[in-house]
């Protein structure tokens, strides 16, 4: 394990290859729920929460069940089970302990299932940190902190999105890009700016 | 006979599932960089929704209403991988290309909203039909995105090269023109339908 790799990971996540911007995972969800600042927090922190997990255990399963018993072309089916399985978990959970937080977050967690980024950070952490069938040293934590910087891209993406379209109910803009259109063709100008920070080199 | 043809051509234009639902919109902006993966991908869409959707209808009788979205998703990560194999097997370049967009149709909303909203209680003649036709519809629209950002990002159409002394739009082959190709269409199509009304 080398720190100057976890640098390079949290760089290129948040900022190089934005979870929503260039790598367009989770746009749905961030379309649809950025027009006000509260929510779109609140669904930021719940995503980063699992994508944060989700890397977690399927860093597990990859490692100690499907690479073992040579079944890696079970990957989408396994992961995406167990994302589902582990969200509905939580929602439960959350509904138990704390009525206010399931308040705050609960009408999401269902929405993050199939939410791509979750599956995406999974996929992606079996793509980059395992070569030819083997775990690169320290692949776990790898993984771990690339989980966590995915979900800081998206609350980074999400709460600048939220911010420009609260501001924008004040403008009048034309009937027919209103809503949707607009939103694309603000995420596109965001994306182009996040294009600057292609020049970083280590 | 003219029931099921409504059945089939309704995800083409009235509910095109790019265009009008807004769904499945990651795969759809990420692979449209040119005009063959934007063919790829949308013919293993279709794969997939024609079979989930068959297979959800058959089945529908038999999955308990509160856990029918895990089997909905079995169901659709099989297709998947199945898509995912035969890819791999038969066309590595364009397993390159489209690289974490294959496995991710799982999570690609056009399919599981399908089988939630209308395999789980149509005939699987009906489904099928829904699954075909939305899928032509979501290739259309990948055809269509693709090819504007092929033609004007890259000057080309298919790999091959249209006008000599063209200097391509280069934005247009990055993220940021894929969402700036879908919010101007997504603002005409409005347009179109304003001018109707």
């Amino acid at each position: 394990m080398n720190p100057a790799q976890l640098l390079t990971i949290f760089i290129s996540a948040v900022f190089i290859y934005n979870v929503i911007l260039s790598r367009f995972l989770g746009l749905c969800s961030f379309i649809a729920i950025s027009k006000e600042t509260k929510p779109a927090l609140a669904m930021s922190l719940s995503v980063m929460f699992v994508t944060t997990m989700a890397s977690i255990i399927t860093w597990a399963i990859y490692r100690f069940l499907l690479i073992p018993f040579g079944l890696t072309y079970l990957r989408t089916i396994s992961f995406i089970l167990v994302i589902a399985t582990f969200v509905q978990l939580v929602e439960m959970v959350i509904r138990k302990i704390s009525p206010p937080m399931y308040r705050f977050f609960g009408i999401y967690l269902p929405l993050i299932t199939v939410n791509c980024a979750v599956l995406g950070v999974a996929v992606l952490n079996s793509d980059m940190f395992f070569v030819k069938g083997k775990a690169v040293p320290g692949s776990f934590i790898y993984s771990l902190f690339q989980g966590i910087c995915v979900g800081l891209g998206y609350t980074l993406a999400m709460l600048l999105m939220s911010g420009i379209r609260e501001r924008l109910d004040l403008c009048d803009v034309p009937q027919a890009v209103k809503e949707f259109p607009l939103a694309f063709i603000i995420a596109s100008i965001m994306s182009l700016s996040f294009m600057g920070f292609n020049g970083f080199r280590f | 006979m003219k029931k099921y043809f409504a059945e089939f051509t309704k995800g083409i234009i009235k509910e095109n599932p790019t265009f009008v639902l807004a769904l499945g919109l990651c795969p759809t902006l990420a692979v449209s960089v040119s005009l063959i993966n934007g063919i790829g991908m949308g013919i293993a869409a279709t794969f997939v929704l024609l079979g989930s959707n068959i297979i959800i209808s058959l089945i529908k009788n038999f999955i308990p209403d509160r856990i029918r979205i895990p089997c909905f998703i079995v169901v659709i990560a099989t297709f998947v991988t199945i898509a995912e194999m035969t890819m791999k097997a038969y066309s590595p370049v364009l397993d390159r290309a489209l690289g974490i967009y294959v496995p991710l149709i799982v999570v690609n909303c056009i399919v599981l909203g399908r089988a939630e909203a209308f395999a789980q209680k149509s005939s699987v003649l009906n489904s099928l039909l829904d699954g075909l036709g939305m899928g032509v519809g979501f290739t259309l629209a990948l055809l269509l995105i693709s090819g504007i950002r092929e033609f004007l990002g890259a000057g080309k159409l298919l790999g091959h090269g249209i006008f000599k002394g063209f200097e391509p739009v280069f934005v247009l082959g990055m993220p940021s023109g894929a969402l700036l190709v879908i919010g101007l269409l997504l603002g005409f199509f409005n347009l179109l339908k304003n001018r109707k009304t």
